[in-house]
């Protein structure tokens, strides 16, 4: 059991939460992740390790509501438990100093790219980062972001905030200004999907964190897999992050919907049971 | 005379109709007459060979005497003396490769053997309805502490012979339930969890400490464990990896391993009302492969609501790993058979989900290492079926967690650890390891035999340091 210390609302749907695990606040490392279970009925759910106090011995996740084990995570107050966490898991990021780095988040993919340009920008790269979301309100961790970017551009689809356009249009003004040695994506499947044929376009290396189905988050189940250069690899312990240029997104996003219907039924399920109360 | 003119007992099932969509356990155990009167069978031989067909070497007459005398619990105690988990393996040991098939009426009179199995089932259900188990005595705490990766049967069986010796042991497991494939493989028509929960109590009454979602070499590595105290290790973190076939189209949305399928039903409770983990109820599901898990895989996909369950196997139904009794229990449920048969690649629907598979006939060649004769493809005898889901199960690897995370420990190339065939050590003098991260997918019995070896061995070490 793991309980909860604080929490932080980033916006109606997004979520922060402080939550004690010594032992995996010590060991981890940018980009990693764990796996939570919230209660005896739960599922298990994969969630990256946003940022970690050591002293305190205590983990943020960042949590978007998507259905009813995100909306179970969010609705915990300070005090409340987790009933299992596991972890770090997964590769840690591979960071050195590349030069200049873009460091793109979409939505709640923010979360996960946060302990990424933090370790970037310590590692001595110029780290040039574009948000970006459907509206103003779902823009998270900006002034996070920005303590590690030397520049940091937004982008919403709506033009309630930053400039108006979809990332790729605020990557593109960054790469025909300056060279840009490596970049790192983070966000929805098709956000990534893309994002990276943008920077494909432009011969700039690239590294995605991908999102896929898990169950056990070790390897024993293969519920992760996805293609990488025609290969099939465990995400959860050969990724999360792979070389964007060899994924095989179309494949990786029809998986993602494998359990849709099933998922939809939990969710009305869930809808009725909150209205009960 | 007498004795040996008995016929052997038949277990009591549930019908095959009933059972094939329920949980209930399939086998329902013997009464006590029907486990007297096959314990009398026995003939309690001067040389028992029955002994050193258990890799555990159970004292099989002096229970079955007990048994057939009346005093079941003695016959559990005597179970207990060699085995931890006798009423798992009175369940799923393959008796009929092992003791069963040493038993003086099979090798001496072509008969069938005494129901060993059986009869260790019944004694350990014994003990365990009546709530009066037996708790193994436990010499004085010495202090020393022991870890244990993993809480499936090699890990449990070391744990009990440890915490015997007066160690202070702590298994970590890396999910969140103790029991390893007992209790994620294993589904509950064959195993139920609640038998493996009263023998893991067992060992928290006898002292062994648990720590689940653990994973040893990501949540701390061997050198911290170390540097907190403990002296030794015991590696039994098993074969859990799935394989896949790497043929066209297997990422399809439907077409998932064995153990995600039972881990999810099993695990996490998918086909249990109010439980969040989904799980696919096909309608036509196809399940590939012809072991244990194959077979557990495709009677799981009948009691989700298939209607119509198929085994595709490369070799003939003689050739199948599984044991016997699983591959009855599954054609009685109705599961099809589709033996010489191998899918060589899955087509997709227009939204990506599997909906059919290219099959191709096989023939039987020549015997190939494991002694089975090897299945070769038949030219052009490509077919196609439809399948709305898919489990593939065709075998499992090593764990690579513990090797990755300690780059001296010597590894086999198949990524099997490499143990000193008596003591169990691997190359790092304080790390043994025993089951399926040292054998590859074996047996419980082999895991615990194992963890039983190891213990002594790691006694002895730790003694001498
Ligand atoms: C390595 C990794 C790191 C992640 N980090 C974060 C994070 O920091 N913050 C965050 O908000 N989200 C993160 N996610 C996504 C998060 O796991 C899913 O949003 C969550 O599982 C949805 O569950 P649900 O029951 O709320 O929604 P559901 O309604 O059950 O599912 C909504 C969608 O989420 C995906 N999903 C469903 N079940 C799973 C599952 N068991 N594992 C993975 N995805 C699933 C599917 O695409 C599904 O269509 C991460 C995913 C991965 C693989
Ligand atoms: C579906 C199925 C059916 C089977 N049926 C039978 C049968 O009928 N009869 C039979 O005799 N055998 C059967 N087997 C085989 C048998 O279950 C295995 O041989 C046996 O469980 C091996 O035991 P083990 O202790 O070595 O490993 P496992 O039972 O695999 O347990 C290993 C445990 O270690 C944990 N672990 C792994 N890495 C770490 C780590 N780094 N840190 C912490 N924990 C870790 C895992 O989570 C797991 O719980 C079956 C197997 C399956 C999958
Ligand atoms: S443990 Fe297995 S092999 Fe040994 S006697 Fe019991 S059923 Fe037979
Ligand atoms: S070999 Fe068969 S008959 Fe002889 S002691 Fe063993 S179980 Fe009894
Ligand atoms: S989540 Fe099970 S193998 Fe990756
Ligand atoms: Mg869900």
């Amino acid at each position: 059991m793991n309980k909860v210390v604080s929490k932080q609302h980033f916006s109606e749907n997004v979520v922060s939460l402080e939550i004690e695990a010594p032992r995996i606040a010590k060991a981890r490392k940018a980009g990693h992740f764990v796996m939570v279970r919230t209660d005896e009925k739960g599922e298990r759910i994969p969630l990256t390790i946003s940022s970690a106090d050591t002293a305190k011995g205590t983990i943020t996740l960042v949590i978007q509501k998507v259905g009813v084990t995100s909306r179970k995570l969010t609705a915990l107050e300070p005090g409340e438990f987790i009933h299992d966490m596991v972890g770090p898991l997964g590769q840690a990021t591979h960071v050195e100093n590349f030069g200049t780095v873009l460091a793109c988040g979409g939505g709640v993919g923010v979360a996960p790219l946060l302990p990424i340009v933090e370790a970037l920008k310590k590692a001595g790269n110029r780290v040039v980062s574009v948000i970006a979301a459907r509206s103003k309100d779902l823009i998270i961790l900006e002034d996070q972001i920005r303590a590690y970017s030397d520049e940091v551009v937004i982008m919403t689809d709506d033009g309630s905030y930053g400039q108006k356009g979809l990332v790729t249009e605020g990557m593109e003004q960054i790469i025909q200004r300056e060279k840009i040695d490596q970049s790192v994506i983070i966000g929805p499947g098709i956000m990534m999907k893309f994002a990276s044929m943008t920077t494909k376009k432009h011969n700039i290396p690239t590294i995605v964190s991908l999102n896929t189905i898990m169950v056990d988050g070790t390897g024993m189940c293969g519920a992760c897999r996805v293609s990488v250069g025609g290969k099939t690899r465990f995400v959860c312990v050969d990724g999360p992050e792979f070389d964007a240029h060899e994924v095989d997104f179309d494949e990786m996003l029809m998986r993602l919907n494998g359990y849709k219907n099933e998922e939809k039924e939990a969710d009305d399920a869930y809808n009725c049971q909150v209205d009960k109360k | 005379k007498e004795r040996t003119d008995l016929t052997r007992v038949k277990m009591p099932e549930a019908p095959a109709r009933e059972r094939a969509r329920s949980y209930v356990e399939v086998n329902s155990g013997l009464t006590p007459e029907q486990a007297i009167n096959e314990a009398s069978r026995c003939i309690d031989c001067a040389n028992p060979t029955c002994i050193s067909g258990c890799p555990v070497g159970i004292n099989i007459p002096k229970f079955i005497k007990n048994i057939e005398r009346g005093e079941f619990l003695d016959a559990a105690r005597t179970l207990k003396e060699t085995n931890a988990l006798p009423a798992v393996c009175g369940r799923v040991c393959p008796q009929e490769k092992q003791c069963e098939a040493s038993c003086f009426y099979q090798v001496k009179m072509n008969r069938e053997p005494v129901a060993i199995g059986y009869l260790e089932r019944f004694a350990a259900d014994f003990e365990q309805s009546g709530g009066e188990i037996s708790i193994p005595e436990v010499a004085a705490a010495n202090g020393t502490k022991v870890a244990v990766v993993g809480s499936g049967p090699a890990g449990l069986a070391f744990a009990g012979d440890m915490a015997k010796f007066g160690y202070d042991v702590h298994i970590l497991e890396a999910l969140h339930e103790i029991g390893g494939v007992l209790k994620y493989g294993i589904p509950e028509f064959r195993l139920p969890n609640g038998v493996v929960d009263v023998e893991i109590e067992s060992l928290r009454k006898m002292g062994v400490q648990f720590e689940t979602n653990f994973i040893v070499g990501k949540t701390a590595t061997i050198q911290e464990l170390r540097e907190e105290g403990f002296k030794g290790f015991f590696v039994g973190s098993g074969a859990g990896l799935p394989r896949f076939m790497n043929i066209p189209g297997e990422n399809l949305v439907g077409i998932l391993s064995s153990n995600e399928y039972l881990t999810r039903v099993n695990l996490m409770g998918a086909s249990t009302q109010g439980m969040d983990t989904p799980v696919m109820r096909g309608k036509n599901v196809v399940v590939i492969g012809g072991g244990n898990t194959a077979m557990d895989s495709v009677r799981t996909a009948l009691r989700l609501g298939a209607d119509k369950a198929t085994i595709i196997y490369r070799r003939s139904l003689e050739e199948m790993p599984a044991r016997v009794e699983e591959v009855k229990h599954a054609q009685e449920e109705g599961v099809e058979f589709l033996t010489l048969n191998n899918p060589v690649e899955y087509i997709g629907d227009d939204k990506g989900r599997v909906k059919q598979i290219r099959v191709q006939k096989m023939e039987l060649g020549e015997p190939d290492q494991s002694g089975r004769r090897s299945p070769v493809p038949v030219e052009g005898s490509e077919y196609i079926i439809d399948a709305d889901t898919v489990v593939v199960s065709v075998g499992v690897s090593p764990n690579p967690l513990i090797p990755q995370s300690l780059p001296d420990l010597k590894v086999s190339r198949w990524g099997t650890l490499v143990v000193d065939e008596e003591t169990f050590q691997t190359s790092i003098p304080d790390v043994f390891a025993g089951g399926d991260i040292v054998r590859g997918g074996a047996t419980v019995i082999l895991a615990m035999g194992d963890g039983r070896k190891a213990a002594a061995s790691m006694h002895q070490y730790l003694q001498g340091q």
